[in-house]
């Protein structure tokens, strides 16, 4: 839920949307945002599964620091949605395990794996 | 690999960074800062309580207003600022490496300025990684700065500063706050802030703790007990409260990542968050020509954040040649003074013990260094 309005911020402009792709699915985004706060308004709190027992993991400082809000966006594995911003028509899917990095043309498979 | 030089860079754009940027600039250095954020400021601009100390600091004013003017200072000061930029490492010879704009550059600057801030503290409890349990913090930047509700009924744990204070802003954006839930026999935070929440009708539990979050892919309920006198959960005492969220307001560390890859000392002061580097009085590290400000030298807030970095900007041009060791010393006398009023009266004392406890661990070891 948008904080649309508040009791000492300005009020919140919501004129510039844009959409994203949740798994497939089109979510409404502000200009600007963060992925996790777009997901988080669209009611979407689970962003990635562990990869051993595969449980659901959320936000936690918001900031860039835990990385625990990882996503593949735009086909990039490992990507801090609480600190990447939206753009018009950008892909983000859930995040199972470690992930693997898409294969660039003309390359040998990579995967994220140290 | 590109290779670039300036007189001072300051990692960190926050508070402290960019006090410390423009008493750098003002004295004529060439200063770049650099914040892997996509907006300068920090945890400043989401900080919307009034900040408290003196006139000098600005005690009445809401933070993210100081955070307003001091930007437009530093804008015009003619700093350059890198955004979007992240340092993912720092040499020896305090050389780093930044990714810039897909471009990895190396910066070679005569001093160096660490204020990268601090980050939260995370507790363990079972159901504690689901979905809906957050950093308190994490919630007031998705309120105050994302303007997102990261949830509608909420459990706090912890009644500091941070605790009481983000439990405020989140009933400000909407949500409902259910219980602070706090371990300790009394609150943590100032009395003020508790006053306004209990006006607003939120129980502030002490002596309980959250034993459990339950909920199957997220956060459903959340279960609290009393404590005993060690902290430990009384069988039979717990509660159900039907919150989808919980927020985590115990504590912060510093960020000190960069600092042990340059070899800098450290020491334990956990009044401060855990490790800290030592520093002289001019927020000098032991590494030479390398200084830090703010949260990274130990947690306290924004007002002491700014005042550390107006010091280690002056003593980085000083250090240049920049000011006279009179002009210097003046503004370094000055600063310390409000320092000094920052860490006084009933919270600032324990900060004042832990500065002083840094300061004397960095001079003995000096002085080893020396013998
Ligand atoms: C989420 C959060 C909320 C807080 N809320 C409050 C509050 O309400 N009231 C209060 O009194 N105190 C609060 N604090 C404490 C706060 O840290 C201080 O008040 C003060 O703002 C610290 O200033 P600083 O400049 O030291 O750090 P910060 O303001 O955190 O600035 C550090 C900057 O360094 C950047 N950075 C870090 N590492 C790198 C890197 N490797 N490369 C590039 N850039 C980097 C970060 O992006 C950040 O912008 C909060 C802290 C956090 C973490
Ligand atoms: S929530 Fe911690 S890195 Fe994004």
């Amino acid at each position: 839920m948008r904080v649309a309005k508040h009791p000492i911020l300005d009020d919140l402009d919501q004129s510039k949307k844009v959409t994203i792709y949740y798994n497939g699915k089109p979510i409404e985004a502000l200009e600007g945002e963060p992925i996790a706060s777009a997901l988080i308004n669209a009611g979407i709190r689970s962003f990635r599964l562990t990869q051993r027992r595969h449980e659901p993991r959320g936000i936690f400082c918001a900031i860039g620091r835990c990385t625990d809000c990882k996503m593949i966006v735009d086909g990039v594995a490992n990507t801090r949605t609480c600190v990447t911003p939206v753009r018009d028509g950008m892909r983000v899917e859930t995040q199972d395990g470690v992930g693997r990095f898409e294969k660039p043309a003309g390359t040998a498979e990579g995967d994220g794996r140290p | 690999m590109r290779k670039i030089t300036t007189d001072i860079a300051i990692v960190g754009a926050g508070s402290a960074g960019l006090c410390a940027a423009y008493q750098a600039r003002s004295a004529g250095a060439e200063v770049l800062v650099i914040d892997e954020n996509h907006r300068p400021g920090g945890q400043l601009f989401k900080q919307l309580h009034k900040f408290f100390g003196s006139s000098a600091h600005r005690a009445g004013t809401r933070g993210y207003v100081i955070g307003r003017e001091l930007l437009e200072r530093v804008e015009k000061s003619g700093v350059t600022v890198w955004l979007d930029s992240v340092v993912y490492g720092m040499e020896k010879d305090r050389s780093i490496g930044v990714i810039h704009d897909g471009e990895n550059i190396v910066v070679d600057a005569k001093k160096v300025i660490v204020a990268t801030g601090a980050k939260e503290n995370y507790m363990a409890f079972p159901g504690s990684t689901l979905p809906g349990v957050m950093g308190a913090g994490a919630a007031q930047t998705m309120v105050n700065i994302n303007r997102v509700l990261p949830g509608k009924r909420i459990v706090m744990l912890g009644s500091g500063n941070v605790g009481l204070i983000v439990s405020y802003q989140l009933m400000q954006a909407g949500a409902d706050v259910l219980a602070i839930v706090e371990a300790a026999p009394k609150i943590g935070g100032y009395g003020v802030h508790a006053g306004k929440i209990r006006r607003a009708g939120v129980p502030i539990l002490v002596g309980h703790t959250i034993t459990r979050a339950i909920g199957e892919k997220e956060v459903e309920k959340v279960e609290i007990a009393e404590v005993d006198d060690h902290f430990r959960p009384i069988p039979g005492t717990e509660q159900i409260i039907e919150a989808d969220t919980i927020c985590l307001a115990v504590g912060l560390n510093p960020m000190t990542e960069l600092l042990w890859m340059a070899g800098c000392r450290f020491c334990f002061i956990p009044a401060f968050g855990g490790h800290v580097p030592m520093h002289d009085a001019n927020m000098e590290t032991t590494v030479q020509g390398l200084y830090v400000a703010g949260d990274v030298t130990g947690v306290e807030e924004a007002s002491s954040a700014m005042e550390e970095g107006n010091l280690a900007g002056v003593s980085a041009a000083a250090s240049l040649g920049l000011l006279t060791f009179e002009a210097a010393e003046e503004r370094r006398k000055e600063i310390l003074g409000r320092l000094d009023t920052l860490r006084s009266g009933m919270f600032g004392e324990r900060r004042r013990t832990a500065k002083e406890k840094q300061l004397a661990e960095t001079a003995a070891y000096e002085a080893g260094r020396r013998e």
